[in-house]
Formats: structure tokens, sequence, C-alpha cells
């Protein structure tokens, strides 16, 4: 069995960075998401604006393909793209679903 | 909720970044959307999609003869560069041999030199190949990428006899060499057009290019015997046959010169000194100097037409638009304006079809943020032929050094990435609320003018990101303020590369990321002299910091949001009184379109040790910047902690003012961000006041004094 990256338990630094996508983070929550941004776990992720405002995640392709859009959900601002992008990879590292109150 | 996200139905590119009052523009367009018709406008662009913090596009139409709806069709795009040989006698058996480096191999056939339907190539497994026809003889041993060969052939085209070698160069390795004799079709006529690193399928339609460097091609048949001497002709387009200039020829498409080739040991670095160890042409399959599309739309600026930003705007029936931007500069001589805002064309070719941040990869490790992108990128990256950025690499992942705007530039337009073009509408969209009169010229404007085009000004406000530089610009820069000039630097990561323009490709700029910098590409080792004979790289270590001219330079950088500044005891200095007047806040640009700061992005810093001038008075500096903002690693001698802006003091964006020796004086902000606050409240707010008072003060004729330190 695979030991999960990141600790399920630290649901506080989720929220900490559900208030605060960008800026300065605590040094847990930095750990927490050197973690995420390494390549074996970033998931290649992008953001695409495809107009009016909205949002759409996406995954970056090799060999000069363009990105592939997950255009099942969509985004009204960057700060709901990114917070998206967070769960994803803590489904996938912390090996359960996030859910925050 | 699902959504549909389209792409441009329609895009194009003028034939320079600048024009007049006056001039002619021509336009070449290609429509992708199936009803093949396009609507076109010229649009006075105001302000840049700034998103929910900022005032958001403003674009105002001119009337013009393009005004309305087009029919258009798909324009092709020959991508890949090449050298051609235009006139060769008909031959008959035939002996070619030359030298071979390849860059990537394998998996699909790279041609090393065409004559006609005979072709000498790399085969899908990476093994030398004659190809006749429909036949292939292949060596069957792959070479060695980024390895030095010698590749020969022979055909007869009585017979169809052939012969097909590769032989690496000596060295310390264990490649073998391969060869191969047999039978392939007869009658294949080896005829010119002679191309080297591609076929010609017809007049301006090249196929199946080649990645990598050739060197020292060679060809005899009967009484005819050619060679080339690559080193010949380094700086021009030409290709220099030995013995007789007759069989000369020309690159297309603008592939590397000034190279190392199979001779070059490290004993020199400039080509100048021993041209035979750079006697190489590194050609790509994806470099474009000029996509040569048929004009579509032409029309006359009108004459009392104001400088500014400006964009022919195309739309197909559904999808977004596509904004082909461009300056518009004054009548020679200005407008009567005062003040000019310097517009960093130079910038925005460098970074035109940025796709690295599509690309895989650890982005927010050094970003701090998910890359972002919009519908327009998507459709560039969905067009590989209209070329890459010089942030991005060739399939050989050697650094893409050439940039030209002979081609759809898909950044020179007020959406999308708010960055550069988009973002210094910021500073326009300010000057017009403040009703302030204004020029705007260009870098290219300034590099071919020098300081004459800035004689008519008594300030001139920088860009929010001028990074690239010739020698030609900063020299004229520099004699501005050497006349008396006022300067105000409105931007971060400035003056940072040096580029050249290519005397032989118009509207093209070459850049060597040389020695270090933040950067997206290392240059390749013997590679750092420009073909023009400069030598490339920071102009920090080049013997010019910004620093030294305009107070501050490079220091670190964040793309996750930005930050204040605070006022140091300076700020309250007699000298500085005028810039503050009516500010009595600590805390100066708490808010912004960008990452709700005004220090943000890129930011620069005073450095005594690289001549940050030492009369210079630090105004503000920036604090609390996040974990993101990393210093950057020319500062660096070897990598360590305690280097972000949560752990490091010297990442602050420093505002600075100083007065120079002839009555002129300079203002820096340091941040790239900084413009990108000038809205805020209505454009009531300290950096709107800041920014309104130093220029106010710039306009005024008074000489400023320099102080006497003792
Ligand atoms: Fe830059």
């Amino acid at each position: 069995m695979i030991e999960p990256l990141i600790d399920p338990s630290r649901r506080d630094l989720a929220a900490e960075y559900r208030t605060r996508p960008f800026g300065r983070h605590s040094a847990a929550l930095q750990a927490l998401l050197d973690v995420m941004y390494r390549a074996e776990n970033c998931q290649n992720l992008i953001l695409i604006a495809i107009g009016g405002g909205r949002w759409v995640l996406g995954e970056r392709q090799p060999d000069r393909k363009p990105p592939r859009l997950f255009l099942d959900e969509v985004f009204d601002s960057l700060e709901a793209g990114q917070w998206a992008a967070f769960r994803r990879r803590w489904r996938a590292l912390a090996g359960s679903e996030l859910d925050l109150p | 909720m699902s959504a549909i996200a389209e792409t441009p139905g329609v895009i194009g590119y003028v034939d320079a970044l600048t024009a007049r009052p006056g001039e002619r523009v021509t336009v070449r367009v290609s429509v992708l959307h199936p009803a093949r018709r396009y609507r076109a406008g010229l649009v006075r662009l105001i302000c840049g999609e700034t998103g929910p913090k900022g005032p958001g596009l403003k674009e105002e139409p001119i009337a013009t003869a393009i005004d309305g709806e087009h029919e258009g069709r798909e324009q092709y795009t020959d991508a890949g560069s090449y050298a051609i040989v235009e006139r060769l006698p008909p031959l008959g058996s035939v002996e070619i041999e030359l030298l071979v480096w390849p860059g990537c191999l394998g998996g699909r056939v790279q041609i090393l030199m065409a004559l006609g339907r005979l072709r000498l190539a790399l085969d899908e497994s990476g093994a030398a190949a004659l190809l006749a026809g429909d036949g292939a003889l292949s060596a069957g041993r792959r070479l060695r990428e980024k390895a030095w060969h010698r590749v020969e052939a022979r055909y007869d085209p009585a017979t169809g006899h052939g012969f097909v070698s590769s032989t690496p160069l000596p060295g310390f390795h264990a490649d073998r060499a391969g060869e191969a004799t047999g039978a392939l079709p007869a009658g294949i006529v080896p005829q010119g057009p002679l191309l080297f690193a591609a076929e010609r399928l017809a007049p301006g339609r090249t196929a199946r290019h080649f990645d990598g460097k050739l060197e020292a091609p060679r060809l005899r048949s009967g009484t005819v015997a050619a060679a080339w001497d690559f080193a010949v002709g380094i700086g021009t387009r030409r290709i220099a046959a030995v013995a007789s200039d007759a069989l000369d020829g020309v690159t297309v498409n603008a592939p590397k010169r000034a190279v190392t080739g199979s001779l070059w040991d490290g004993s020199v670095q400039d080509w100048r000194q021993k041209p035979a160890h750079y006697a190489a042409i590194h050609f790509h399959s994806d470099d474009l100097y000029d996509a040569g599309w048929e004009e579509s739309l032409a029309f006359r600026l009108p004459e009392d037409l104001r400088s500014g930003f400006y964009a022919v705007k195309l739309e197909a029936p559904s999808g977004p638009p596509f904004h082909v931007g461009f300056i518009v500069s004054p009548p020679p001589g200005g407008s009567g304006a005062r003040l000019a805002v310097l517009a960093s064309t130079m910038t925005y070719l460098a970074y035109a079809n940025y796709r690295r941040r599509m690309t895989p990869g650890p982005y927010e490790l050094s970003m701090g943020a998910l890359p972002t992108v919009d519908m327009t990128d998507i459709l560039l990256a969905e067009h590989p032929e209209l070329g890459g950025s010089t942030y991005d690499v060739h399939p050989d992942g050697s650094g893409i050094a050439h940039a030209s705007s002979r081609r759809p530039l898909f950044n020179m337009r007020p959406t999308g990435r708010f960055w550069n073009f988009s973002m210094d509408l910021c500073l326009i969209d300010w000057l017009d609320a403040a009703g302030i009169a204004y020029d705007v010229v260009s870098d290219h404007d300034l590099h071919e003018q020098g300081a004459a085009l800035l004689a008519p000004y008594r300030a001139v406000l920088s860009s929010s990101h001028p990074e690239y530089h010739t020698l030609e610009m900063l020299e004229a820069l520099q004699a501005y303020l050497g006349g008396g000039g006022r300067f105000a630097y409105l931007g971060g990561n400035g003056f940072y590369w040096r580029v050249t323009a290519d005397p032989a490709h118009p509207g093209m700029i070459e850049l060597r990321r040389a020695e270090d910098g933040t950067r997206a590409w290392a240059e390749a080792p013997g590679e750092y002299y420009h073909a023009t004979g400069e030598y490339g790289g920071l102009w920090r270590r080049l013997g010019r910091p910004p620093n030294a001219v305009f107070g501050v330079g490079f220091i670190a950088q964040g793309f996750d949001a930005s930050s204040y500044y605070r006022r140091t005891a300076a700020s309250r200095d007699p000298r500085a009184a005028f810039l503050f007047a009516g500010i009595e806040d600590e805390i100066i640009g708490d808010f912004g379109a960008w990452g709700d700061g005004a220090a943000g992005l890129e930011i620069d810093c005073y450095d005594a040790a690289l001549g940050s001038p030492p009369h210079a008075l630090i105004l503000a500096s920036s604090e609390g910047h996040s974990n993101s903002f990393l210093l950057v690693n020319e500062e660096l001698l070897s990598n360590r902690r305690g280097v972000d802006g949560t752990t490091n003091a010297r990442i602050r964006a420093d505002m600075v003012f100083f007065e120079t020796p002839s009555g002129g004086a300079v203002f820096a902000t340091g941040s790239i961000a900084f413009i990108a606050s000038l809205a805020h409240r209505g454009y009531d707010n300290n950096v709107a006041r800041l920014l309104r008072n130093a220029v106010a003060r710039f306009l005024d004729p008074t000489p400023f004094a320099i102080p006497r330190l003792s």
C-alpha cells in the first residue's frame, strides 16, 4: 500500500488555502503545496478562460499538442478554478475526498 | 454545467509593429471559420482585459476603408527553415557528402539534401538513407543525437545503383559506421533546385524538414563539382559556394547561423575568431521568419490619427475576435505633446507566440499559481506552424533564438494574459482619464531613429516590462537622459537582455540567452555571440546594469499575488516633496487589478553595488511578498535556502528618484504590477496621484538640481 503523500487530517491547511489561494502561506501549507506542485503530482493542470469571465480546468499535453479541456465543470472565478485543482490533487495525494464545511 | 469554448475563426498580421498617420497598413488574413468570411475594423485600444478588479476592455472604432465584412480563405504557412540553390545544371551520376549533427531522431523522415526526387535523408529509424523516387536505401545504423557524422551517398540514374553511408567523426565514443549498397529505381534525375534540410513539393511548399546542424556539403557529377562553406555569409541569408558564386544559395525562414560546427573545440567562443569552427547552420522544422501570406486588406491610416495602441480587429461569424495589435507613432517630430510613452515592442515580439505555459511540467513550483490561457492561446497550440516564442524550444530542445513579426502574433492584443501589451494599456487608460497629452513611440522606432526620436519630449514613460533592448536603444535612452530628459521607469525586470536586430531579416530579432539570468533555456556553449558579432546575455553582465541608468534592477518574481509599498523617511526629503504632494499615506498601492497590489509580478530593487546612484532617494519599498517570490538566480552564487519573499529582505520593489547632472531626473517604481493599480477607485488613489505628480514636474522645463553630497 502506498502511503498518502499528504496528511488527510490537515484539513486546516486546505481551509487556509481556500481562504487565501494567492499570497503568503504558512510554512505548513507551503510544504503541502510543494508536494502538490511536483512534476509527478501536479497533473499538468491548467486554467483556461473560455470567455465571459468563465474558466475551466484542463490538462497540458506532451508533444506540442493543445491542452485537453475539462468542459464538464465551469468556474466563475480564477480562485474557484484554483480551488478545484487543489481538491483534485488532495483526492489523488491524500487518498480521500476533501470535504470542508 | 457544460460550456462551449470556441477559438477565434480568423487570424492575421500586419507588416510592421509600428506605423505612422497617413501610412498604408497591409493586413494578411487567414480565415479558419468554415463560413470563410469575417468582419474587420480598426480600433484604438484604451484599456485591456483587466479582470474583475480593473476597468476592463475599452476600444474605440476608427472608420477606415476596411470596415465591414470580407470574404477570405485559409492561408498556408510554410514553416521550417532550409537553404536553397535555385540554379543547378542537370546532373547524371552523382556523389554527395555532408556533415550532419542530428538534433532529434526517429519517428519521421528528415531530409538533409534534396535534388528533386533524389534525397539524402535520415529515415524513421534515425539512419542515413538515400531516397530515389519511391525507393529507399538505408545505411541501417542509427546516428547519435547531437553528435557529428559524415554522411555520403552515390546514385547513378542510368542503373539505379545506390550507395549510402554514415560515419561518426572521431571522438571518445563507441559509435559505429553504417553503409549500404543496393538497387534503387533508375531514371530519377538529380536536379535543381537543390535544398538543404528540406525537400520542395512546389514553389513555397516544402516538407520533411530536418532538425539539427549541417556543414560542408559537397556534390560531384561529371564535370560539376560544388561545395558550400557555411562559415561564409554569417549574418546574411547567403550560403556561399566555394568555387563559383553561380551556385550560391539563400536560407529561408532564418535558420540559426554563428553556431558551432564539427571543428569547434572550445578554443574560441567568438565565431569571428575562427570562422572555420562555425561552418555549420542549425536548421529547425519549426523556424518561421515570414509566413508570406497574401495581402487581404489594405488601408491608409487617417492623417490626423492620434498616436497610440491600435489593432485591426478581425471577427469570424462566431468565436472570439482576433486583434492584430500595432503602435501608431506620431508624425516625424512628434504631435506637439511633451510626454511620450515608450511601447516595448521588442519585448512584445520576444514574447510573441508563447507556448511554454501549455507544456507539461511543474509550472507552479516557479510561478506559484496555475498557468492560465484563453481560447486564443488554445488556437495557437493548434497551429504549431506559426512558430514559438523566445521562451520556447525547438523540437530538438535548442532554444528559439529568433522572433519575427512577419506572422500572426498572439500577444499583441488587449485580451488574454494580463501582461505586456494588454497591461501597458493600463497606462494609456490612465493618461486618457487624467487628460494628459502624450505620444506613443515604440522600441522599434527608438532602435531605428535613436535619441532624435525622443528629442521632442520633456518626459518619457516606460512600459510595465521593458525587458529586451538592443545596444542602439540603450544608447538612445542614455543620450536622452544625458541631454536633460526625464524618464519614468514604470516597470520591472527592465533593460535585462540584449537583443539584436538582424539586418538580413527585417522585422526579426535575435536573442542569445548566454551565461546566466532568469531564463527559459540556456544558450548552447560556444554560441554566446549573435550573428551580428555582438556578445549576448544580460545587460548586467555586459557592463550596463539597469541600476546605473534607471536606479533599480531585477531582484525577484512571483505570479500569485502582489503587495504594497511602505514609504521611507527619504520620501519626506524636500527633493521628493513634489512626488508626495497630497499623499499622507504610509502605505502606497495596497490595491490593484493585478494581485491586489502595486508591487508584484517582477520586481526590481536599488543596488549600489550594481551602480544605483548614491544620491538616489529610495522613496518606498514593498514588503510582505509571498512564498512564491524567489530571488533571481543571477543573485545566487550557489543554490541555498532563505530566498523567498517570506524569508529574504532583499525581495522588494524599491521606488526610487534621482536627478541627473544635466537637469533631468529618473523616477522608477520597480514593479510590473504598478500601472495596474492606476485605475483603482475611479483613478483616485495614491498610485495615480504619485504618477500624476511625477508627470507634472517632469513636464515642467525647470531643470532639476543634482544635490551636492558631502
Ligand atoms: Fe519577462
